[in-house]
């Protein structure tokens, strides 16, 4: 390689790596609001602003979705499997909705603790499985234990590194 | 390897190898994307909880890994033209990206549709929507610079400057869902590791990931010798080319 080249190739590599430092540090500072949700162990911390309108997520306990008979209102509770979020809201739930999945729940915390949420989002996990699979899955007692298993893990090690702390948005 | 890109310094060359090379990836891919589209649409099982909405990754996916590659592949190519200054290097990356841009706007879109039934709304700004948006821009940012200069030289420096700053964004896509909280889930497809799906739905998404690339390579051949001629036309052999078709 000719020393011409030679410099060339440091000159766009230098550039390249400040760039990239440049943005790492951007994305570093932002990182409290590039995440999309807070999750319930911030909200219990009281990380996360009062009667503003928020994000949270978490997975939808089982056992905890109470339909009423007479309208659309729907109490559910949401977890990361260290803190519980209690979440009521009026409208269609999207399909995916049910116990046992993530979901994104945008709305106002109020400051009895519980949140109101204008729109409820399902979260997808990136599992995918035939029926059949999941059935047998089911009947060995597995679903969607291994996802909930992997949820609650998060949830700990959030729990030891003490969170990583949530300004306002 | 001095020797490859020494050889790739001659446009001839390549323009008689690619000739080679270029029916072998139509091929592949068209048995690829054939096989993929049937297998993954008509026979491979309904997600459990998705149902048939589910079958959008067989183009999702593909496409997705498809607009990340190819910005890295424009990024290379512009570090060999920078610093090689080989101009076959330039020609490629100047006609990768506007199929870039397609397969990032195919990504997008099939995603949005897919967020309708599954997620409950087409667009949320999380990290990997976003970065996603912003390759997108980085793309036709690439184009249009490409195009801004009047000199094909100054452009095409400008616009591998431009491509190989912007890689910094390929790592945030990729890394996005682990970094952050998002709405969209982790990656499902991945090269080294446990597959999150059983064989009978992997299978057809590894074809279809296949046959896109198999697609790129042969466009790329393709439109590169047409970029060759174009650029070339004043040199002997290709004069001679057009003689001799005459």
């Amino acid at each position: 390689m000719t020393p011409k080249r030679k410099q060339k190739l440091f000159v766009i590599l230098g550039l390249v790596s400040l760039t990239a430092i440049a943005v790492g540090l951007t994305l570093y500072a932002l990182r409290a609001n590039i995440n999309l949700f807070f999750s319930p162990v911030q909200i219990a911390q009281g990380n996360a602003p009062i009667e503003r309108q928020i994000r949270a997520g978490g997975m939808v306990k089982e056992g905890s979705v109470y339909r009423d008979r007479e309208s659309l209102d729907v109490e559910f509770t949401v977890t990361d499997y260290v803190d519980d979020l209690n979440v009521y809201y009026s409208g269609i739930l999207p399909d995916l909705f049910r116990e046992g999945q993530g979901v994104v729940v945008v709305g106002e915390l109020q400051a009895d603790g519980r949140f109101r949420a204008d729109k409820v989002l399902a979260r997808h996990d990136e599992n995918y499985m035939p029926p059949e699979v999941a059935q047998a899955l089911e009947e060995a007692g597995y679903s969607p234990a291994d996802f909930q298993a992997k949820a609650a893990k998060v949830g700990e090690r959030l729990e030891q590194q003490g969170v990583p702390h949530a300004s306002e948005y | 390897m001095w020797a490859f890109i020494n050889k790739l310094r001659s446009p001839k060359w390549f323009y008689g190898i690619s000739a080679k090379l270029q029916p072998w990836f139509w091929a592949l891919a068209a048995l690829l994307l054939l096989t993929g589209t049937l297998w993954g649409l008509a026979f491979a099982p309904a997600d459990y909880q998705q149902g048939n909405s589910f079958r959008i990754i067989y183009v999702h996916v593909p496409a997705a890994f498809l607009a990340q590659s190819i910005f890295v592949s424009m990024a290379i190519a512009g570090l060999v033209f920078m610093v090689w200054k080989i101009k076959i290097a330039d020609m490629a990356a100047t006609v990768m990206a506007p199929l870039g841009a397609a397969m990032t706007f195919v990504a997008l879109f099939s995603g949005a549709v897919w967020g309708v039934p599954t997620w409950g709304t087409w667009w949320m700004w999380d990290a990997r929507l976003t970065s996603m948006l912003i390759l997108l821009f980085l793309y036709l940012g690439v184009i249009a610079l490409r195009g801004a200069f009047n000199s094909r030289d100054s452009g095409s420096r400008a616009a591998s400057v431009l491509t190989m700053v912007g890689v910094i964004n390929i790592p945030i896509i990729k890394y996005s869902v682990d970094w952050w909280y998002t709405l969209h889930q982790p990656a499902t497809f991945t090269i080294t590791g446990r597959a999150a799906m059983p064989m009978e739905m992997w299978a057809p998404l590894l074809i279809m990931v296949l046959g896109f690339y198999s697609f790129f390579v042969g466009l790329t051949l393709m439109r590169t010798r047409s970029e060759i001629l174009r650029r070339e036309a004043n040199k002997r052999w290709v004069r001679d080319l057009i003689e001799e078709l005459r």
